[in-house]
């Protein structure tokens, strides 16, 4: 397994932020390791995992924090409250970490309705409630009118890492699988026909939910053999594949054959010319899995609510080396790069 | 999903793929050019050229409506987008594609009212609901996409809808086609014909290829076995010795095209005397203008765009990528200083622009300075 | 330029402003007939049409989808029926 090219982080010379530092790809990446890194520049922020793991006597803490802009606040399969509260705990869950408490914290644009602040309050509750956590503290500003698109929710989340779990990057090894828990770009394309613009119907749903369930079971089916896990939330399960492979040196091979993806939300992405590897999910969970535990592995996700359609949907190899490669289901290969920005509709 | 899934079996392909190692002449060398942009993106996304035999080798070319406009042209639209006055409205192909000084998300980022479509007559519904601003629709494509801004005109025109303008850059297609053949430093086989634009314009256009320049051409559609059979089809014209039009894609295309089409863009658009096109220079009669009937919609007369030449960056080989006679990986800033993050010229904005499509489905190895353009 | 998809009619949602629903692998919208919707031919619940942004640029002619398929399939079956000679011709 070749070592990880060597990193400079690039230097962020943008003059001014716009939406694709948002978006989760390569301009997020950059903003990150090319303004913030730098700036903040400690190691228990390096890694840049979904959850920093923090010593604590002989246990480690697990932190991470999320902010939540959806638009619009209420879209079919859930709304901004418990996609909030699921987000922070599914971090947690993939660092190997059982969540102990959430803050939240509000930031009110004037003018909002009582009866959506209170709907979201009690969709926070109710998803607390559903994985056991407790929202133990928080904070609440209001902002004027026009700055604020209705409601925006920052949840911090703090658990304790499960010592029997050890998982990195750079623990997986050529011949390793990977694992997806269920069908791609639901909460991504979800989200694009609520907004309503571009006037596309479909019984489409947002798959938020919290991870918990799925990664207990895999833990313990899987056991030792369980290396990684990842939450593909913005910029979709390309995103986070390449991040693996860049962050531990190996190959990703995909085979486009198994990918699960509903009907529905294929017809969505050839209409506007999407792929459903870059659109976000919010109740799907990655994991590399070695060879020999991969097969109980997928077993036990399909036997969790939420998992049914889980599938083996590639494997990890010693080349191409810091890329992902997909097997066609036509029969070619293709790379699987990085999204640059927002995957935006095209017409070409 | 129909009509798509049928289309793309990977037993078909096997099948077709092996009829074209047993008809390609192993002593041959074959230049096929797939003109349409949605063509490149097809080959790449689906991984086709694994399925060639290595005598069949694929050139891109300029069929890419965002890719050949020149950088002077873009310009001109971030220009009018970014007039306190204008609800700018584009596709969403547009956004991310360099003119001189930024680009169209750049420009949004400070400020501007710039919005994504799906379709132009969404464009004309956000004009009904804002009377009091002008809307603007930045109109690109080849002439797949014309008949559609030309019905929307229309629409706009019978409604009386006073706020509503149409930036137009549509361009046809078979002017630069003859343009690469008459280019002295360029050798191909046959051609691959552009699926979408013949449901307009029929495949009667395409009868000079072969009549004058003896290249046969196969009208293809967009799923991967239609381009796998049209490639088939023109290696079979080529080992019969025939040279003439096919149509490969005769579910879709009609062999005159289509009437109420052609005649709705003879109502509202007439052809300039010449166009600019990126990495090809001005070629006679091969872009689009609103006609003088619709003189009230055309954002270029409202604005007095001024349509100032920007030459390419001097690292730029956009033109020569375009015409076929460079593949991407040969052009010399090809994944260093001109990146799908930080494009240097529209091939790699565009995704199907022949370079970005190499480089995000067809690269098969990291660049090579470690931790450059990262 | 090229991004059109196929889709199903599913309902002519106002004749006069010559809008259809159409419906792709589940999704619907509403687009434009009226490039090729006319007196001689009108588009019906059922026709398919090709899509492209928002407007109906062309009907699929199942008939010659199925032939297209068809020759496809016969290259696919005398493809086929050489292996299996192929592999027959092995066993000896």
């Amino acid at each position: 397994m070749s070592e990880p090219a060597s990193r400079r982080p690039p230097a962020f010379t943008a003059p001014r932020i716009d939406m694709s530092h948002g978006a989760g790809g390569k301009a997020t990446h950059k903003l990150i390791e090319g303004l913030f890194l730098p700036a903040l520049d400690n190691p228990l922020l390096a890694p840049l995992a979904d959850a920093a793991l923090l010593p604590f006597g002989d246990a480690r803490l697990a932190l991470t924090t999320d902010a939540f802009v959806v638009h619009p606040l209420v879209f079919p399969g859930g709304s901004i409250g418990e996609l909030a509260v699921n987000g922070t705990i599914n971090d947690l869950a993939v660092s190997g970490a059982r969540p102990l408490a959430l803050s939240v914290a509000l930031i009110i644009e004037e003018g909002l309705e009582t009866p959506v602040l209170r709907r979201e309050i009690e969709a926070m509750a109710r998803a607390a409630r559903c994985a056991n956590v407790s929202i133990a503290t928080g904070d609440t500003k209001v902002v004027e009118r026009g700055k604020g698109d209705g409601l925006y929710v920052i949840t911090t989340g703090v658990g304790i890492a499960d010592p029997t779990l050890s998982l990195s990057a750079t623990g997986i090894r050529p011949g390793d699988k990977i694992l997806c828990s269920g069908t791609l770009g639901d909460h991504g394309i979800a989200i694009l026909m609520a907004r309503g613009n571009l006037e596309l119907e479909a019984d489409v749903l947002s798959d938020t939910r919290p991870l918990t369930p799925l990664v207990a079971a895999l833990r313990d089916a899987a056991g030792p053999h369980l290396r990684f896990m990842r939450d593909p939330t913005r910029g979709g399960v390309a995103t986070v594949l390449n991040e693996l492979a860049r962050d531990s040196g190996c190959g990703i091979a995909l085979w486009e054959a198994q990918l699960p993806v509903r009907e529905v939300v294929q017809g969505a992405c050839e209409i506007l010319g999407l792929d459903p590897l870059y659109v976000a999910n919010e109740g799907k969970l990655l994991a590399v899995v070695a060879d020999d535990g991969a097969e109980a592995a997928l077993a036990a996700l399909r036997g969790v609510p939420g998992g049914e359609e889980a599938a083996l949907i590639g494997e990890v190899r010693a080349e191409p080396a810091g890329m992902v490669l997909m097997h066609t289901q036509f029969g070619g290969t293709r790379m699987i790069d990085m999204l640059i920005g927002d995957p935006l509709p095209r017409i070409c | 999903m129909r009509y798509v899934d049928e289309f793309r079996n990977a037993d078909l392909a096997r099948a077709v793929a092996a009829k074209i190692a047993a008809l390609a002449d192993g002593n041959r060398h074959y230049k096929i050019m797939e003109v349409c942009g949605g063509h490149t993106h097809t080959i790449y996304r689906h991984g086709i050229k694994d399925l060639l035999p290595p005598q069949v080798e694929l050139v891109h070319g300029p069929g890419c409506p965002v890719c050949v406009l020149p950088m002077g042209r873009v310009d001109d639209g971030i220009a009018i987008a970014e007039r306190p006055e204008v609800i700018f409205t584009c596709f969403g192909d547009m956004l991310r594609v360099p003119g001189s000084k930024g680009t169209l998300l750049e420009v949004k980022a400070e400020g501007a009212d710039i919005r994504l479509v799906y379709s132009p007559l969404d464009a004309l519904r956000i004009a009904r609901e804002n009377p009091d601003r002008d809307v603007v629709f930045y109109a690109i494509g080849f002439e797949t996409t014309a008949p559609s801004t030309a019905l929307t005109l229309q629409r706009a025109k019978r409604e009386g809808i006073a706020n509503f303008f149409v930036f137009c850059n549509h361009v046809t297609i078979v002017p630069p086609i003859r343009a690469l053949l008459d280019s002295p430093d360029l050798r191909l086989d046959a051609f691959i014909g552009p699926g979408h634009v013949s449901t307009v314009i029929g495949c009667r256009p395409y009868a000079f290829l072969p009549n004058d320049y003896g290249k046969p051409v196969v009208v293809a559609g967009f799923e991967p076995l239609d381009i796998i059979q049209a490639i088939l089809m023109l290696l079979q014209q080529l080992a019969d010795g025939r040279c003439e039009v096919e149509n490969q894609y005769n579910r879709v295309v009609p062999w005159e095209g289509s009437l109420p089409s052609l005649r709705c863009l003879a109502e509202v658009f007439e052809l300039r005397p010449y166009f600019e096109w990126r990495g090809l220079g001005f070629i006679a009669q091969s872009g689009l203008k609103l006609a003088s009937a619709y003189a009230d919609f055309d954002a270029e007369l409202r604005y007095q765009v001024e349509g100032v030449r920007v030459a390419d960056p001097k690292a730029c080989q956009c033109g020569e990528v375009l015409k076929g006679v460079l593949k991407p990986a040969e052009c010399k800033v090809f994944g260093t200083a001109c990146t799908p993050e930080h494009p240097l010229g529209a091939l790699m904005v565009s995704s199907e622009g022949a370079c970005a499509a190499y480089h995000n489905f067809g690269r098969k190895a990291l660049p090579m300075a470690a931790g450059a353009g990262r | 330029m090229c991004l059109a998809i196929p889709g199903r009619i599913v309902e002519i949602v106002d004749a006069d402003l010559q809008l259809a629903k159409a419906e792709v692998g589940g999704v619907r919208r509403n687009i434009n007939i009226g490039l090729v919707d006319s007196d001689d031919e009108r588009i019906a619940p059922g026709d398919w049409v090709l899509i492209h942004v928002g407007f109906a640029l062309s009907k699929v002619d199942e008939a010659e989808a199925l032939a297209t398929l068809k020759t496809l399939e016969e290259i696919g079956d005398a493809y086929q029926q050489e292996l299996d000679e192929l592999h027959a011709s092995r066993i000896e």
